[in-house]
């Protein structure tokens, strides 16, 4: 059986930044306790000897030429952006007041 | 002049011969599938946004055309485009109402080839958010129909782009396939799909999923369509660095050997053991089509050989880790800085503003995989579980080689049902996973993939697929053995499988 707890998904859920709510948290729990029972069984099979693949297809370190490509102009990259000021992205305070 | 209902029956290779020989305008092209997109897709709802501009793109096709300038082979015929895939033009929201009206400023690069081929927009298609899920049904916009049967499910998480081309509201997509995204909904619709080996088509531009694992390819209602619309989308880009650099053949004319009755004698198909029987989860009617295509082919000199792979029992259980692990790192950037939904909290820090606008965009698969995939990556589980799974993925590539080293392509029924009822897996996860039993495989391996229809299941009526595999970089192969089967089965049935599908207008 796994181990995840309320507190656990909690935990995970301040870890991804997604403020899930009471609900979702008890909901969560059990869904994700199944899931994680099935796909466990990978450990079966995953031996030391075998390498781990991380990419289908090997290829070289890709490099090209050090010269400016297409980019994006100031106005295009904040075209998207809930809020921008004097050509940059705009946010709430980074630090709370206790800090 | 033609009648303008007729065009959309055609398909996109007709449909160009036509507009070439200047019978028809890219103008009465496109309004054909608009007026059939107004008559239909209140019932389909393939569409997300339909393109305002789509008859000024053809009007301009048609002008280069008038003025004699060389065009592409599929210039003036219109497509739709899964809404994973940005466009400069058009919001590109990936299913998710994190990006509810978010018009990108840079076009995919497979969007920006087929704008540079003179195809037409005719809109965004409908999807499971950010590409998660098998039914479409975890799109924030609603659920897409299955054309065969509105109360059923489309496949997904492609299964807009598979509606669209199978409702004749399109000739051709373009759909992505991470875990078979664009297979299954092209099993369960009655069209072709095809997932090309990983790196043959630019992933520049499509919101991504799982980065080692994601691949853009053609949906269509024929194997040469799916090969026309591969040629234009396909090949190296600098600005994917995973794309591979090779030259590729034609796929159209791969497409057409297969079409010339080229390709099947000799052909070893494999069949793989663990995807094909009894007591593995199939559908009676799946299995019998199935064996049935199977049958055709060696009635035309293919050999039959049954090849094994373990290691594909862990498939599913390797994906559902690697799948969340990637994403949840890649849907880290919805952090409502740069782009999309801002929830604001009076007093509160960036991070709260952050974690309240995830809680508020992301639905509750998006939610639950990347809450998994920060499980799979975090201290303490990371070998047991992220790791293993990377282990698996060289096991199912060493059973990939094994095969492949006695048959010329793989052949699996695509999914192990057919279209199920709308709601009657969105409750458990677990069940939901196992509809890409038989596709996952190859995204881990990175082969390609392409589903076609292999008939109708006897017991409910409703399309069946057949899958087919190939190694590495033989894309074309896939191309010529689906066009040789897809053209013996249509000899059997009269005509293309989607000839029997109802036309959907009330009456």
């Amino acid at each position: 059986m796994s181990e995840i707890t309320p507190d656990v998904v909690s935990h995970l859920a301040n870890l991804a930044r997604i403020a899930l709510t009471e609900d979702e948290i008890t909901k969560l729990t059990g869904e994700l306790g199944q899931i994680v029972d099935s796909v466990a069984k990978v450990a079966e099979v995953a031996t030391p000897d075998v390498p781990a693949t991380s990419h289908p297809i090997p290829l070289g370190t890709v490099t090209r030429a050090d010269v400016v490509g297409t980019t994006l102009t100031t106005e295009q990259a904040l075209s998207g952006a809930p809020a921008s000021e004097l050509g940059q992205f705009k946010v709430a305070s980074i630090l709370g007041e206790e800090q | 002049m033609s009648d303008p209902t007729d065009l959309t029956a055609l398909s996109a290779a007709t449909l160009a011969e036509r507009l070439a020989a200047g019978e028809v305008s890219s103008v009465e092209v496109t309004q054909a599938h608009l007026d059939r997109i107004a008559a239909v897709d209140g019932d389909v709802h393939a569409f997300l946004h339909v393109n305002a501009a789509a008859l000024d793109a053809a009007r301009a096709v048609d002008a280069q055309r008038a003025a004699g300038t060389a065009l592409s082979p599929l210039a003036g015929v219109p497509v739709a485009i899964k809404d994973v895939l940005c466009t400069l033009d058009m919001p590109s929201t990936a299913g998710s109402k994190i990006l509810e009206g978010w018009v990108p400023p840079y076009d995919a690069t497979v969007v920006a080839r087929m704008r540079a081929a003179g195809l037409v927009p005719l809109g965004k298609t409908n999807m499971d958010e950010f590409a998660m899920g098998s039914s479409t049904e975890h799109s924030a916009y609603g659920n897409t129909h299955n054309p065969w049967d509105l109360t059923r499910i489309p496949g997904g998480s492609g299964g807009g782009s598979a509606a669209a081309v199978s409702a004749f509201e399109a000739p051709l997509a373009l759909g992505s396939d991470t875990g078979g995204s664009i297979r299954q909904p092209a099993a369960v619709t009655g069209s072709v799909g095809m997932k090309p080996t990983y790196g043959g088509v630019s992933r520049y531009g499509a919101i991504a999923l799982a980065s080692s694992l994601d691949q853009v390819g053609p949906v269509t209602r024929s194997v040469l369509d799916a090969g026309l619309l591969h040629d234009v989308i396909g090949g190296h880009d600098a600005r994917d660095s995973t794309s591979i650099p090779d030259a590729w053949p034609s796929f159209a004319d791969a497409a057409r050997a297969g079409l010339r009755g080229e390709g099947l004698r000799g052909l070893r198909v494999g069949v793989v053991k663990e995807l094909s029987q009894e007591g593995q989860g199939f559908q009676p009617g799946v299995l019998q089509r199935f064996r049935e295509s199977l049958s055709l082919l060696e009635s035309q000199g293919a050999e039959i050989v049954e090849v094994s792979a373990p290691s594909f029992e862990y498939a599913i259980a390797a994906y559902y880790l690697i799948l969340p692990a990637e994403a949840s790192s890649n849907l880290a950037k919805f952090d409502s800085v740069r782009f999309g939904l801002r929830v604001e909290v009076p007093g509160g820090t960036v991070e709260d503003v952050m974690a309240a606008s995830r809680e508020q965009g992301f639905g509750d698969e998006v939610k639950r995989r990347i809450i998994l995939g920060t499980y799979a990556l975090s201290a303490g589980y990371y070998d047991a579980y992220y790791g293993s799974a990377q282990k698996v993925r060289t096991l199912i590539q060493r059973d990939f080689d094994a095969a492949f080293a006695v048959a010329d392509v793989l052949a699996t029924p695509s999914a192990p049902t057919t279209a199920f009822p709308l709601g009657s897996k969105i409750d458990d996860p677990l069940a939901m996973y196992l509809n890409d039993l038989t596709t996952i495989p190859a995204n881990l391996a990175g082969v390609p993939g392409i589903s076609i229809p292999a008939g109708l299941a006897p017991e409910d009526g409703l399309p069946v697929g057949i899958q087919f595999m190939a190694p590495v970089r033989e894309d074309a192969r896939l191309y010529t053995v689906g066009a040789a089967l897809e053209s013996l089965l249509e000899q059997q049935w009269g005509g293309p499988l989607l000839s029997k599908a109802p036309s959907l207008l009330a009456g």
